[in-house]
């Protein structure tokens, strides 16, 4: 199939870096850039981690094949930004202030579940590859990668509890999850038959 | 583009070094006007102005109490709000304040006191002489700025009102009016937005009542036409735009520690030795400072403010 399509979405998916750039550069970070990008890159993780939970129901549902192309793409895209966002927590927003980061990572709610939503995200991303798939057998695989539903959720508590007042985001991204979730429900039934009639 | 016209008053109204960042300002505004001129990109660093604007207020003297510290830039001060009734994200206030009528505006003074008052916002004005006093602020979210906030000293007003014996909190309330205060329409929080001071807490001679910023009429977005500033105190306890004061006898119940009781105490004093569940306290980022510094107990008014505390509980002044 078309060569460039993988190509292309790690463009696509690139672009918001790219923008943090030219609005790093120009003055558009407004007055608190650390904070601004800080946010922006929590955000795109949120909404990749969403994306790449598009292409599985898109298959089974409406018949469509190049999202399933993309599902690796967007999940590992959607890792790299939230370890970029851990990392600039890390190395700019706290400036390796190690006693203040272990204070936050064992101490406040918001980041002790953002934390763990980074630490389940990691072994998807290490066992994304052919040679994993093929080391732990597609069943012990997909039960693994079972982990994402799990980051979802850390993920969307993670949003909630940063946001002091205003829950229509981190609503809205429940609702995207739930919704995503209940789409698989017929491709489980179906393999659920289907596994009845071949036992 | 003519974006500003200086004019003697302004450099006479306002603080030297603000006065000599507008002679630069009109460098780089020049420069700005031939970058624009000469490439199809706008140069975005140079196209917001930096540049007080609004009316001019009559200053009577100023004090710098902020340990000489170069004040943050009006662009930041005037960009990056928590003011909910326009929106929850910080720049939602400067884009959508736009529609807040703040003349003709009325405050009314009630409660305990012996003379209730209905002051017009041009009554208010000639209160006391305005002064400008350079504050730390601190926000609970652990940012901070340096404001050249022009105003009086709330004690006056309280005076005037002459609270009974029994008056022991005053409680400021924000307009309520979701025509004018879009955030309004949504329940985010409980509006109106109260606040409240203990009176000793709002006679303190640090509290003010400020009409103005950087020697210009406060812009809607930083709470006009009139809000509280009590710069050892968390900002969220500087109620803006505000339309009553009430004199009560029992602690009010006030905006943030109705949302949220175990985040946020009544005192609001910055305590970075209590740190919200979100935020550690302990240091701060100064807005267009890279490394954060430490957060001094009271913002760094603990001399002119910790007597208001003897006796309470550290651990409970936040
Ligand atoms: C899968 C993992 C994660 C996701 C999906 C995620 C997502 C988000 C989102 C959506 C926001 C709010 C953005 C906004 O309000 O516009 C946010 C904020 C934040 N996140 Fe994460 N996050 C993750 C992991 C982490 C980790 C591991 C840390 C650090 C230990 C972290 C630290 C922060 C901080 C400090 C903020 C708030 C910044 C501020 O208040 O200025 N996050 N994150």
């Amino acid at each position: 199939m078309k060569r460039w399509l993988k190509p292309a979405a790690v463009a696509v998916l690139l672009l918001p870096i790219g923008k943090m750039g030219w609005d790093a550069a120009t003055g558009g970070l407004g007055a608190n850039p650390v904070e601004a990008v800080q946010n922006r890159l929590g955000f795109w993780t949120i909404v990749l981690l969403a994306l790449s939970l598009v292409p599985t129901p898109a298959g089974e549902l409406l018949g469509l094949a190049w999202p399933q192309r993309l599902r690796r793409v967007l999940g590992v895209t959607a890792f790299a930004y939230a370890l970029l966002h851990f990392l600039f927590y890390v190395g700019v927003d706290k400036f390796f202030d190690w006693p203040t980061i272990s204070r936050d990572l064992t101490r406040r709610p918001f980041l002790m579940v953002g934390f763990a939503a980074l630490l389940c995200l990691a072994p998807l991303a290490v066992t994304s590859t052919d040679g994993w798939l093929r080391r732990l057998g597609y069943r012990r695989w997909k039960l693994l990668h079972r982990l994402v539903y799990l980051a979802a959720a850390l993920a969307v508590v993670h949003f909630a509890w940063r946001v002091k007042a205003d829950m229509r985001r981190p609503l809205l991204f429940a609702g995207i999850f739930a919704a995503l979730l209940a789409l698989r429900i017929p491709g489980w039934v179906r393999a659920a038959r289907r596994g009845r009639r071949n036992a | 583009m003519p974006r500003f016209k200086p004019d003697l008053r302004e450099s006479e109204a306002t603080p030297e070094g603000i006065y000599l960042r507008r002679r630069e300002f009109l460098r780089l505004g020049a420069a700005g006007a031939i970058g624009a001129a000469t490439s199809a990109f706008p140069i975005p660093a140079l196209a917001g102005p930096d540049d007080p604007a609004g009316e001019v207020l009559p200053v009577a003297r100023k004090a710098d109490m902020a340990g000489g510290e170069k004040p943050t830039p009006w662009k930041s001060v005037t960009t990056y709000n928590n003011f909910y009734e326009f929106g929850t994200d910080k720049a939602d206030p400067a884009q959508r304040a736009g529609g807040l009528r703040t003349r003709p505006w009325t405050l009314a003074v009630d409660g305990e006191v012996k003379r209730p008052l209905t002051l017009g916002i041009e009554e208010i004005l000639k209160l006391s002489p305005l002064e400008e006093r350079v504050y730390r602020f601190r926000c609970v979210e652990a940012w901070s700025m340096v404001v050249p906030w022009v105003g009086f000293p709330l004690a006056g007003l309280v005076k005037r009102a002459e609270p009974t014996s029994r008056a022991r909190f005053v409680v400021f309330q924000t307009l309520l009016d979701p025509a004018q205060m879009p955030g309004q329409r949504s329940r985010i929080l409980e509006w109106p937005y109260t606040e409240a001071l203990r009176i000793d807490e709002a006679v303190n001679p640090l509290t003010l009542l400020a009409v103005g910023l950087y020697g210009r009429v406060l812009p809607a977005q930083n709470g006009a036409p009139l809000r509280v500033i009590t710069p050892w105190k968390y900002g969220f306890k500087g109620a803006k735009s505000i339309v009553r004061m009430r004199f009560v006898e029992e602690q009010p119940r006030t905006t943030w520690a109705v949302m949220a009781p175990t985040e946020y105490g009544f005192y609001g004093n910055v305590n970075p030795a209590v740190d919200h569940p979100r935020w550690s306290q302990g240091k701060e980022r100064r807005l267009g400072e890279f490394l954060r510094r430490d957060t001094l107990p009271f913002n760094g008014y603990g001399a002119e403010v910790a007597g208001l505390y003897a006796g309470l509980d550290p651990r409970k002044l936040y």
